[in-house]
């Protein structure tokens, strides 16, 4: 069931640059279990939102099948929602994208969703570089069906079952830096701080945006060992930098004392300052993000933030040399060539 | 001897080797008799290959304009040593085989009952070309200039296809006519000719076109507004994709940006096809792809939820021979259960079933306003046959005052003016509800698509009321689809005869052929042809008001019988199948010996 939230609002609530409150961008009443990691992503979402001062209308959210791919109903309330089938919501967000390329995409995913039933989808929309932020709520376990452990489990990882997963775990991050994605980072449920600030980047970004969101399953997954648990993460966490979107319309107000932070100009004049930097380590640099991985992983540690950022993306429209205005807003006269064009067409077949 | 003889009614078979270049020589001759004012019905008969294995190319040529396939060959043109030896055997008793006698022809392929029209074709391109690939192509050639002088075809009309085909490579026209010019004088110094088999010029084509159903296929896509293609490549769907692509790359391209008013996808697989096409249809776009059974079998779960959350798709199912990977090059009627019920639940799909190039292009474009204004998926069920080979057709037209019809989409303004948006309320009572698209606006009008059960305001719901009440109005939604779909074609104005013949799609032609060879032995039919799924009335009138109805079709199963039966409570008894499922077209031949075989175990 879906709970419907009341409207209450207080007349003093702060509003964003276009008057909407936060509550303008809040949804139904959760169902999720309560603690459960995605609802912290899905209050990160309202946030960045909010603070992107993004026109709700103009943002679609695009999920697959899983606890997961239920969050959308939980933001944004007064945005078109497509809660498709399972591992299918790539193509739905890439054929979405291809109609209107002035919409904001959000696709929500889970670890089963894209890394195992949507890893071809997953791995092609990457490939696609559409224009969308995708979000993976990763757990290493279904929920929806009660504890299985996911292709992104612990090796020896025990399932609700008591079952121990005998299979190398698949990090979409990896993945995705070797598909050649143009945006790739990592998150944790629990750090707002970092995650806001990223999602903003993200949807900045003029391409696909992964963010790989780990996000402890309370009910099924949440044991201390487990590198999906709150406390694993807590303790092992290590960030590539701490992170600030600064949109185009906004003045830099803070200074950063020079040497151990770098900026990064988005496409669209925004930017993202990243301070306290990782050792051997630049944003723009796929190889050097894919070694800073490698050895965070080898050490145990879960290595969190932006990871790489290729500021040339060409998103799908661009390689596709798509008209500027949406396809969705074409007319006859502009698609139809006409009865005298297929007269000489017919010509040509006599 | 005896030597066949006819005028402007005859069989031709070329048999060669793939890839070498023999497809357009083959459509030359086609082309010309064509030119001619004759009808002729072309089919390609090719291995699922690339290179070197047998492959054939069949022109019947019929004054009385039969299109469908007819059993025999009168003459054979056979380059192609593979397959000698049931090229030899398929000629009729009377008939012709021109062969390359470089090399002579081994006694056991001489039959005593058939003439042999020898040319020493590799020799002659040996001798008069020295590029090898010109060598292998103008052999090609060769024969064509020796059926010219054979059968009778005007000179002028093949120089004239060779002019126009090379018009942007002129220096290719003169070899082509010197290797024409070859065969022909070889014919002349040899044998007598014509044959008892040849053309004569006549005014029976008018202004008809010969065209691919594909071809057809792809400019209804264009026409009918489509904007995203999204495919996956499978014979014998691809060239729909591609003739969608040549003609938007001409026609829908900004001239003076270079940027395209349409994009094509190829996807990873069917399913993503699938998945853009609701994609883009839910954000309103208009959307297709095509494909084949194998596809249709991936998108099958894409389809439920396009049909059950209600979202506009078009879908080309150019058939091949199934099960599985089945006959991938040949053709069969295959997939009208699957298609007509695909995915799981209680889903049932819309259908169209051309029967020529321009009911492919009438029924294409169609389907994009059926899609929008039904809200669902429309299946346009072509197959190989009507789609990989060109068909004498009348040509397509367009009327320029025709609006596409987007169905029921509230905009801003509209949104403003209501009290509360469901985007599942039949407001109307006919079944059909009012979408938005995102991006609307800003406060009313969002809601969610799903493939869960659902109220009348999309809210996920299990109770079981409002389930029943959803899936009880898309029933009523399925009866106000028949309105809107292009009614059965009856070949009577009233009714004549006890028994009926029921046909669609490829299998019309030699159906209304095989009516003329039976109406000569004294026996009468009359007959409908259904173009789309569901039903209508007059479909279930034609059936209670004969005693027996012939149910002609191309797969093992009769699975329109089946149809039929399932969606109209008929009695079983009453629907005879008549099948042909070997992978080639079905031939009147094939029809009437099935119906009048059946009269006679009756009698």
């Amino acid at each position: 069931m879906t709970y419907i939230k009341p409207k209450f609002r207080h007349p003093d609530m702060p509003t964003n640059q276009i008057g909407y409150s936060k509550s303008d961008y809040e949804g139904a009443i959760s169902t999720l279990c309560g603690g459960c990691g995605h609802d912290s992503i899905s209050a990160a979402i309202v946030q960045a939102c909010y603070e992107m001062s993004v026109e709700p209308h103009r943002l679609a959210k695009l999920s697959g099948i899983g606890c997961s791919s239920k969050t959308p109903t939980y933001f944004l309330s007064n945005s078109h929602g497509f809660n498709s089938v399972h591992g299918r919501m790539p193509s739905i967000a890439t054929g979405a994208s291809l109609a209107n390329r002035e919409l904001i995409y959000l696709g929500v995913s889970g670890d089963g969703d894209s890394a195992s039933i949507g890893m071809g989808q997953f791995v092609h929309v990457i490939r696609r570089n559409v224009n969308m932020v995708y979000i993976v709520m990763n757990n290493g376990c279904y929920g929806l069906t009660k504890g299985q452990n996911s292709a992104t489990a612990d090796v020896n990882a025990a399932s609700k079952s008591g079952s121990a997963n005998l299979y190398p775990t698949i990090d979409l991050v990896g993945l995705a830096l070797e598909l050649g994605a143009t945006f790739v980072a990592r998150s944790f449920s629990g750090d707002k701080t970092q995650l806001v600030p990223l999602i903003k980047a993200a949807m900045a970004h003029p391409g696909f945006a992964f963010i790989d969101v780990v996000s402890p399953c309370v009910t099924f997954n949440n044991k201390p060992t487990s590198t999906k648990s709150y406390d694993y993460v807590r303790e092992h966490q290590e960030a590539t930098s701490s992170i600030d979107f600064v949109p185009s319309r906004d003045e830099i107000v803070i200074d950063y004392r020079e040497g151990d932070s770098t900026v990064v100009e988005l496409h669209d004049g925004s930017a993202l300052h990243l301070h306290k930097l990782a050792p051997h380590w630049d944003p723009r640099d796929r190889a050097s993000a894919v070694n800073r991985l490698l050895t965070a992983k080898a050490k145990g540690e879960v290595l969190t933030g932006l990871l790489y950022i290729d500021p040339g993306s060409q998103d799908m429209h661009e390689l596709e040399q798509t008209v500027l205005q949406p396809l969705n807003t074409l007319q006859e006269k502009d698609l139809c060539p006409g009865a005298e064009a297929l007269g000489k067409i017919m010509g040509g077949f006599r | 001897m005896e030597h066949l003889r006819a005028v402007n009614d005859m069989v031709v078979r070329f048999a060669n080797v793939n890839g070498t270049g023999s497809a357009s020589a083959n459509n030359m001759f086609a082309k010309s008799i064509f030119r001619m004012g004759i009808p002729v019905a072309p089919k390609n008969i090719f291995p699922s290959n690339i290179q070197g294995l047998p492959t054939w190319y069949e022109v019947r040529v019929s004054e009385k304009g039969y299109l469908g396939r007819r059993d025999g060959i009168d003459l054979m043109v056979c380059v192609n040593p593979q397959s000698l030896a049931q090229d030899v055997a398929s000629v009729q008793p009377g008939g012709y085989f021109v062969y390359d006698n470089t090399k002579k022809l081994h006694p056991e392929f001489v039959r005593d009952d058939i003439h042999y029209i020898g040319i020493p074709m590799t020799e002659m391109c040996n001798h008069h070309f020295s590029e090898p690939r010109q060598r292998q192509l103008f052999k090609n050639v060769v024969y064509v200039g020796a059926l010219a002088a054979l059968l009778d075809i005007e000179w002028d009309v093949l120089t004239g296809i060779i002019r126009d085909q090379f018009k942007k490579a002129e220096k290719l026209i003169a070899p082509n006519i010197k290797a024409l010019e070859l065969g022909r004088q070889y014919i002349h110094d040899h044998f007598a000719y014509p044959l008892g088999i040849r053309v004569e010029r006549r005014d029976l084509v008018g202004d008809s076109v010969l065209i691919d159903g594909n071809t057809a296929a792809g400019l209804g896509a264009l026409y009918g507004g489509a904007t995203v293609a999204a495919w996956y490549p499978i014979t014998p769907s691809t060239s729909v994709v591609n003739a969608f692509e040549k003609y938007a790359h001409q026609l829908r391209t900004d001239p003076e940006t270079g940027r395209r008013k349409f994009a094509i996808i190829q996807a990873e697989d069917e399913l993503a096809a699938m998945g853009m096409v609701m994609g883009a249809t839910w954000n309103g776009a208009r959307a297709f792809t095509a494909t084949s059974g194998p596809g249709v079998s991936l998108m099958s779960e894409f389809l439920g939820l396009a049909y059950f959350a209600e979202i506009p798709v078009v879908l080309v199912n150019v058939q091949r021979g199934g099960p599985s990977t089945g006959m991938p090059t040949r053709t069969q009627q295959a997939d009208l259960l699957l298609a007509a019920y695909a995915s799981h639940g209680d889903t049932r799909q819309v259908l169209l079933f051309p029967s020529s190039p321009k009911e492919c292009f009438d029924h294409t474009a169609a389907a994009f306003d059926l899609a929008d204004r039904l809200q669902t998926p429309i299946i346009v069920m072509t197959d190989l046959d009507l789609g990989m080979n060109d068909h004498l057709s009348p040509p397509f037209h367009w009327d320029d005052l025709r609006a596409y019809d987007r169905g029921k989409v509230l905009d801003a303004e509209a949104l403003e003016s209501i009290q509360q948006f469901g985007r599942y309320l039949d407001t109307d009572g006919d079944g059909i509800c009012y979408r938005t698209l995102p991006g609307t606006h800003p406060t009313k009008g969002s809601f969610f698509t799903r493939g869960t059960s659902k109220d009348e305001y999309a809210r996920y719901t299990e109770d079981g009321a409002a389930y029943t009440r959803n899936v009880d109005r898309l029933m009523k939604k399925w009866e106000t689809t028949k309105k809107y779909l292009p009614p059965p074609e009856l070949f009577q104005e009233s009714n004549q005869h006890a028994q009926g013949l029921l046909f669609f799609g490829t299998t019309a032609y030699p159906a209304l052929e095989s009516m003329d060879l039976m109406q000569a032995e004294g026996i009468g039919f009359d007959a409908i042809r259904l173009t789309a799924f569901p039903f209508n009335e007059t479909v279930e009138a034609f059936i209670r008001d004969h005693e027996q109805v012939f149910v002609i079709e191309q797969n093992r199963d009769g699975q329109m019988r089946s149809l039929l039966i399932n969606e109209l409570g008929v009695n079983p008894q009453k629907l005879v199948s008549v099948l042909n499922y070997d992978g080639k077209p079905i031939s009147a031949n094939v029809i009437k010996n099935q119906i009048v075989g059946r009269f006679q175990a009756v009698s």
